[in-house]
This record gives C-alpha cells, structure tokens and sequence, in this order.
C-alpha cells in the first residue's frame, strides 16, 4: 500500500518535471525506427526469389525451397500431404484417401473437386507423384493475405489467368497475384487452416460442428482461447507443429491425458493438443471437487457446452436416398428452409441442420475403429458405424466425452455387402451430382478406388461420430452441475457411474417419505388425541 | 404450585438452538440437492449444505469439549429403568392426564425415552450422516486413501437413509417439545434454561 503510493507520487512528480521541462528526451535526430513484425526476422518482400511473376503454384514452391531446403521433405511425411495413415492400434489403413465416410462420402474418383484441399498441386487421380517437391503447395497454410483461392474442380491448382470454369459455363475464376502472396508469407493463421478445416463435408460447418467461418475472429463468448480480441490463439498454439507435422489427430485422439501439463524440458512425446497439455489435471483451483469430475469426464464436456454456436448451422443428419429428384421440366431442385437454409438438393438429397447443438456423451477411449470400404456391413435397425468409438466404464482408459453424431442414409452394394465410393463431383458423364445416375457414378467410382461393385444398390443407415474440441467456452459458461445432476440429465445414456439425482433409488425415496409421513400422522393423532381428552376434564 | 429448575444452561441453549438452525438448513438444502424441490438450485445447495455442515463440525467440537468438561455427557447413559413407564405414559397416561412417572432433576434431565432416542441419533443417525457426508465431501482423496473398493452409491444411499431418518427424527422431537408440564414449558426451557416441573 505504502510502496504503491510512493510510486504514484514518484510518478506525479517526474511528469509534473517533464511538463515543466519540455520533452528533453524526445528523438532528435535518430531515423525513426521501422515497424517491425515481431513474429518473424525475415521479411519475404526483400527476398529477390519472390519478386517475379509466377505462373503456377510449383513456381512459388520452387522458390520457397532455395531457402527452406528441406520443408518439402517434411512435408512429404504427413497426414496432411499423404492422405494416408496407419492406425498403430487397430493397423487400419486411413487418411483421407481411403476413408468413407456419410458427408460426400469418399475422394476416390473424385480428386479434382476434393484435392482443392490438398496441400499441393495436382493431384487428379492415382498418378499423382508424392515424391514431387514442387508439388507441395506452401501458400496453403502459409498465406497471410487471405487471396489465396484454390478451386474446385482444378485438383488443387490455383488459378493465374482468368478462366472460364467449367468450360462453357460461363463462369469465371479470378487470377490471384501469387506473387504477392509469396511476398508477404508468414505464420500459418486460424484462416489458412480454416480455408479446408471450417469448410469440411462441402461447406460452411457442415462437417465438425465445432469448426466453422465464425472462428476465424470469435469473440470470446464463442472460443475462449481463440477470442480474437483476447488470447487470440491459432490453430497452431495448441495444434503445435514440429517439422511441418501437426499435432492432434482424429485417427488416433488423446481421449485422457494422464500425463499432465507440459513443460520445457520435460522429456515429453505427449499431445500438445490437449486441454491438460496446457491446463494439467487438476485446473480448478476454487473446487477440488471439479478436479475429481475431470478423473472422469473429459474437459470438453463441461466446457463445450454446445456446438455450432456462431451462427453457422452444422449439418446433422443427410439422407443420399432421397437424392435424383427433378422438377417438371427434369431440372435440378433446390429446397430451402424457412431461414433460406439448403434442405434438399436433387444431387445430395435431404439434410437436417443444427445450431446450439447438444452434443451427445459417450464413454471414449481414443480407439477408433473406421468401417472401410474393403469390411463387411450388414442393412439392419442398427445404424452401420462409419467410425465405431472405443470406450466403456470400466477400461481405465475412457473418458465421457461429447460428440457430434452424425446420421445419415448413403448408398451401398446389398450383394457385396460393403460400401461404396461413388463418383460425384466432375463435369463428365458419369458424374452423381450432374447425372444423378447411380449405377454409372458408383460402377466409376468403384472402379476407380478398386473395389468390386455388384451392380446392385440398396442405402444403408450409418452414423459417424465426431468429438467435440473446439468453441471452449469462458468458465462462467460452462455447464452447471445441474445440467448432469438431475433427472432429464445430459449424461441420461452413460452407464457405469453413479450420478447424484440422475441415479435416485426410488424405492429408497419412497420408504423415506412414507416413514416420515407416518411419524408425521403420528404425531398429529397423537396430539389430536391429547387435545380430544383434554377437553373431557 | 410449580417449581422451577435450572436445567439448560447456557452454552447448552446456545448449542441447542445453533445446532436446530443448522441441522434444519441442512434438511432444507440436501433435499434440494436431492431434487424433490428447487429452491436454490442443485449448485448452490450443495455449497451452502456443505458450509452449514462445516459449522456444525466447529460447533461439535465446543460441544463435545463442554460435555466432557462438564460431565454433562452422563446425561446420555442409556437406562431401562422407566422405560416401559415412560411407553405407557407416552401411550396411555398422558390422555388420562396422569402425572409424568419421570421427575426431572439437574443430574437427570432427560427421561429415560429421550435418553434412548439421543443415544440413537448420537451413535447411529449421527454417525452415519456424518461419515457418508465426510467421504461425499472427500470423493477426490478415496484413490489416496486406498478406499478403491468404495462405491458412490453405497455412500449416497447411507446419507440419504440418514437424512430421512433425521428428518423423522425432527418431527417426533418437535412435537415432543409440546408433552411437558405445559404444551410450551419444554420450549420455554430451552430458550430460558428454567423448566417449569410439577
């Protein structure tokens, strides 16, 4: 107290004498110091390499290369260039090449129009070159400007003279300057991950629920961390990367971190993505108690109270059997929702969208285990799992976890009994979207992901599951006990614990209140009686 | 003509009715907890349940120190003598205004029955609510204590039988504050510390 006030008069009196004196200690003749980005020591403008034009996305990496010799190289490494990887539990071939999923679902056939978000050039089909190094496109993740385009359609090209695409359409896609864009690279950004992360499944939220174009700049209401006014965290503050891979994964989810918070020097090979990576286990300093739900309960679940919370609907559920609709001049349909929302599409069929979505909980222990287009699936009451989610109370390992649960009905061979990889997306004549013709789309399709196809199609009902990470929100909004400890509780579906309120005995409530109401009835006979008889004398 | 005795001294009165608050704020808010109403919510009940427990714990501690101190902990030695005489009374005799068989003394000053009754509650109703209540409130430590084989809802179960049993406990005991010399002379007692005995 004593020493703030002495400070504060210290204060009051040199800017009392500054006033007094005039600003001796301004710049006199020193040249006034440049803006610096602190971020970087390198300022890409100056670099002779990136002041040409280029004609193509290889062009830029090309460049980028004669300083960053080996980040093709890692990049060659990862998930986000393969598209492939292997489940070391479950040694299940995934990535985004293999998978099935019930959103678009499989790239198979269709490259062109998915590999736009694939982070290189050219990927059309099964002849792409992964060894290629100009092929890596930098400016996917490292573009600051926010022009960087890649279409759909152009198998991750980037347009760098005004073309009309699809040809005849007469649409037009803009040329991008990329020299400019080269010149001014920096960090990767909540944008460039966004540019494919938000926009997964064919749109805006459409797939995760938790990702969507409002966390580009949340407020803090919508993303604690990422509040763009506030912490202003990246993907990459938690996602941190390390030789260009990027930490967390959906094959191989950290469903409990036991190993508590990280810290420099720390011998760790840990997920930096976890909330406890940052916050340990055991966060909450006011209530010891919370600290005993997070033994149990993953962080999520509380402090995700719900997704798809910016404004941006998620896609819940997407029915592919009611897709091939015409109207009465045999063109495509387009049906919208009272809030002007895509319902229907003649080339997708029905969706059902949400916002300030519940999520639904499940016991989660980071297993996952994909239903691939080479497994067995079996029509039945049962949804067929796109991705059956690991976890019980009792295995040690499990945590309850939220979830976006993803419905959906998609096409099938009844014979073969597996799933199909349909071709979709493509201006040519087999083409679902512009088709609408099964039999030609999945025969392509299946032909071109090398599977056998029957010839029969039957839809299937599946579902896909979704953990929910993202849209943290502040701690004041976290969910309340009661939302858990009552009787229409979120966690109605989890088994194995003991939840106070949700799990009242009722018979033990019952034999409670009827002895109290019998002493009750008791006592007021009793009395009655003794006011009955003291009347009589 | 009545005669009066100094039966509840002061600290007594003070702890008596301290402990009454309490302990009927704790029924208020466990069966909120509990769900059978809402009045200020599962979260804030279960922080004011705990704090009011808390305090009882702090009073406990002046009790039992003032019982021992005081030797007034004999009050509580069970006795069959009258027993049969007080069920009669409580069953027969107080209709026909028959006088009370117990005559209350300093040394003596609960009746046989209440002896038995404050003896349950003190060794079977009391312990059970505090030590399921201790280990609810210790959930977190039950690993660190080696208690893995415990089960929650053993727990909860104890302590809601307790609550019940309490709360059958209080009405008995409430009404039973009326079956004195005069309807108010037991209450008049423990506000004064004079009972008004025949």
């Amino acid at each position: 107290m004593r020493h703030s006030f002495t400070r504060a008069a210290l204060m009051l009196c040199s800017a009392g004498w500054l006033a007094a004196t005039g600003p001796v200690f301004a710049d006199e003749a020193k040249p006034e110091a440049k803006p610096l980005k602190l971020t970087t020591t390198a300022d890409h403008t100056k670099f002779k390499q990136l002041q040409k034009t280029f004609n193509s996305g290889p062009e830029v990496t090309k460049a980028c290369l004669e300083c960053h010799t080996e980040a093709a190289g890692q990049i060659h490494r990862t998930k986000h260039w393969k598209w492939e990887y292997l489940n070391p539990d479950t040694k299940q071939t995934l990535g985004k090449k293999t998978v099935v999923n019930n959103f678009c679902i499989s790239v198979a056939s269709n490259e062109a129009a998915c590999n736009s978000c694939h982070i290189g050039y050219g990927w059309k089909d099964a002849s792409f070159d992964f060894k290629s190094e100009e092929n890596v496109d930098c400016l996917a993740c490292h573009d600051t400007t926010g022009n960087y385009k890649k279409p759909s359609g152009l198998a991750g090209n980037v347009v760098t003279k005004d073309m009309e695409f699809p040809p005849g359409s007469g649409k037009v896609l803009k040329a991008i300057d990329l020299s400019k864009i080269a010149q001014k690279v920096g960090k990767s950004s909540r944008d460039t991950c966004g540019a494919c992360h938000f926009f997964g499944g064919g749109g805006d939220g459409v797939k995760h629920g938790d990702l969507d174009s409002s966390m580009s700049a949340p407020e803090k209401e919508l993303d604690v961390h990422m509040d763009a006014t506030g912490l202003d965290f990246s993907c990459g503050t938690c996602h941190k990367t390390s030789s260009h891979d990027v930490a967390g994964s959906r094959y191989t989810p950290t469903a409990k971190d036991s190993k508590g918070a990280h810290v420099r020097g720390k011998a760790d090979n840990g997920n930096p993505a976890t909330c406890v990576a940052c916050h340990s286990n055991a966060p909450h300093k006011k209530e010891a108690r919370l600290n005993q739900h997070a033994t149990k309960i993953a962080c999520q679940t509380c402090h995700i109270p719900s997704f798809a919370r910016g404004g941006i609907p998620t896609k819940m559920t997407w029915d592919w059997s009611t897709a091939g609709q015409l109207d009465a001049n045999g063109k495509q349909i387009t049906k919208k929702d009272a809030k002007g929302r895509i319902i229907y599409e003649s080339r997708k069929g029905d969706f059902t969208l949400g916002e300030n979505v519940k999520p639904e909980y499940v016991w989660f222990n980071g297993n996952v285990t994909y239903t691939l287009i080479t497994d067995k699936v079996e029509k039945s009451d049962q949804r067929t799992p796109i991705n059956k989610i690991g976890g019980s109370p009792t295995d040690g390992k499990s945590m309850i976890w939220p979830m976006k649960v993803f419905r959906g009905s998609q096409p099938y061979d009844p014979v073969n009994k597996t799933l199909v990889t349909p071709h979709t997306a493509g201006n040519d004549d087999t083409g679902y979207w512009k088709n609408l013709n099964w039999d030609k789309a999945i025969a392509v399709g299946m032909n071109t992901s090398g599977h056998p196809f029957s010839g029969k199609i039957d839809f299937i009902k599946t579902e896909m599951s979704w953990p929910i990470n993202h849209m943290v929100a502040p701690k004041e909004k976290a969910l309340g006990c009661v939302e858990c400890h009552s009787k229409d509780s979120r966690l109605a579906g989890i088994k194995g614990v003991y939840i106070p309120v949700r799990d009242n005995n009722k018979l033990l409530d019952t034999a409670g209140w009827a002895i109290v109401l019998l002493t009750l009835l008791g006592v007021l006979g009793h009395g009655a009686m003794r006011i009955v008889t003291a009347r009589r004398h | 003509m009545a005669e009066r005795i100094y039966v509840f001294k002061r600290f007594e009165r003070f702890w008596h009715w301290s402990q009454a608050g309490l302990i009927m704020f704790l029924m208020l808010t466990a069966f909120d907890i509990h769900g059978t109403y809402t009045i200020f919510g599962f979260e804030k009940a279960v922080a004011y349940h705990t704090t009011a427990a808390w305090t009882l714990i702090g009073l406990w501690v002046f009790a039992i120190f003032w019982h021992f101190t005081t030797g007034e902990w004999k009050q509580y030695i069970p006795t069959t003598e009258k027993v049969l005489a007080m069920v009669r009374y409580y069953s027969v005799g107080i209709f026909k205004h028959e006088p009370h068989p117990f005559k209350l003394t300093q040394l003596r000053k609960h009746n046989p029955l209440q002896r038995l009754a404050y003896l349950f509650i003190l060794i079977c109703v009391g312990p059970l609510l505090w030590i399921t209540g201790g280990l609810y409130l210790f959930y977190d430590k039950w690993a660190a204590w080696g208690l893995t084989g415990l089960q929650l809802e053993w727990v909860a179960t104890g302590h809601i039988i307790g609550a019940f049993m309490m709360l059958a406990f209080l009405i008995a005991h409430v009404y039973l504050t009326t079956a004195g010399h005069t309807p108010t002379a037991h209450i008049k007692a423990m506000i004064t510390g004079w009972e008004e005995v025949d």
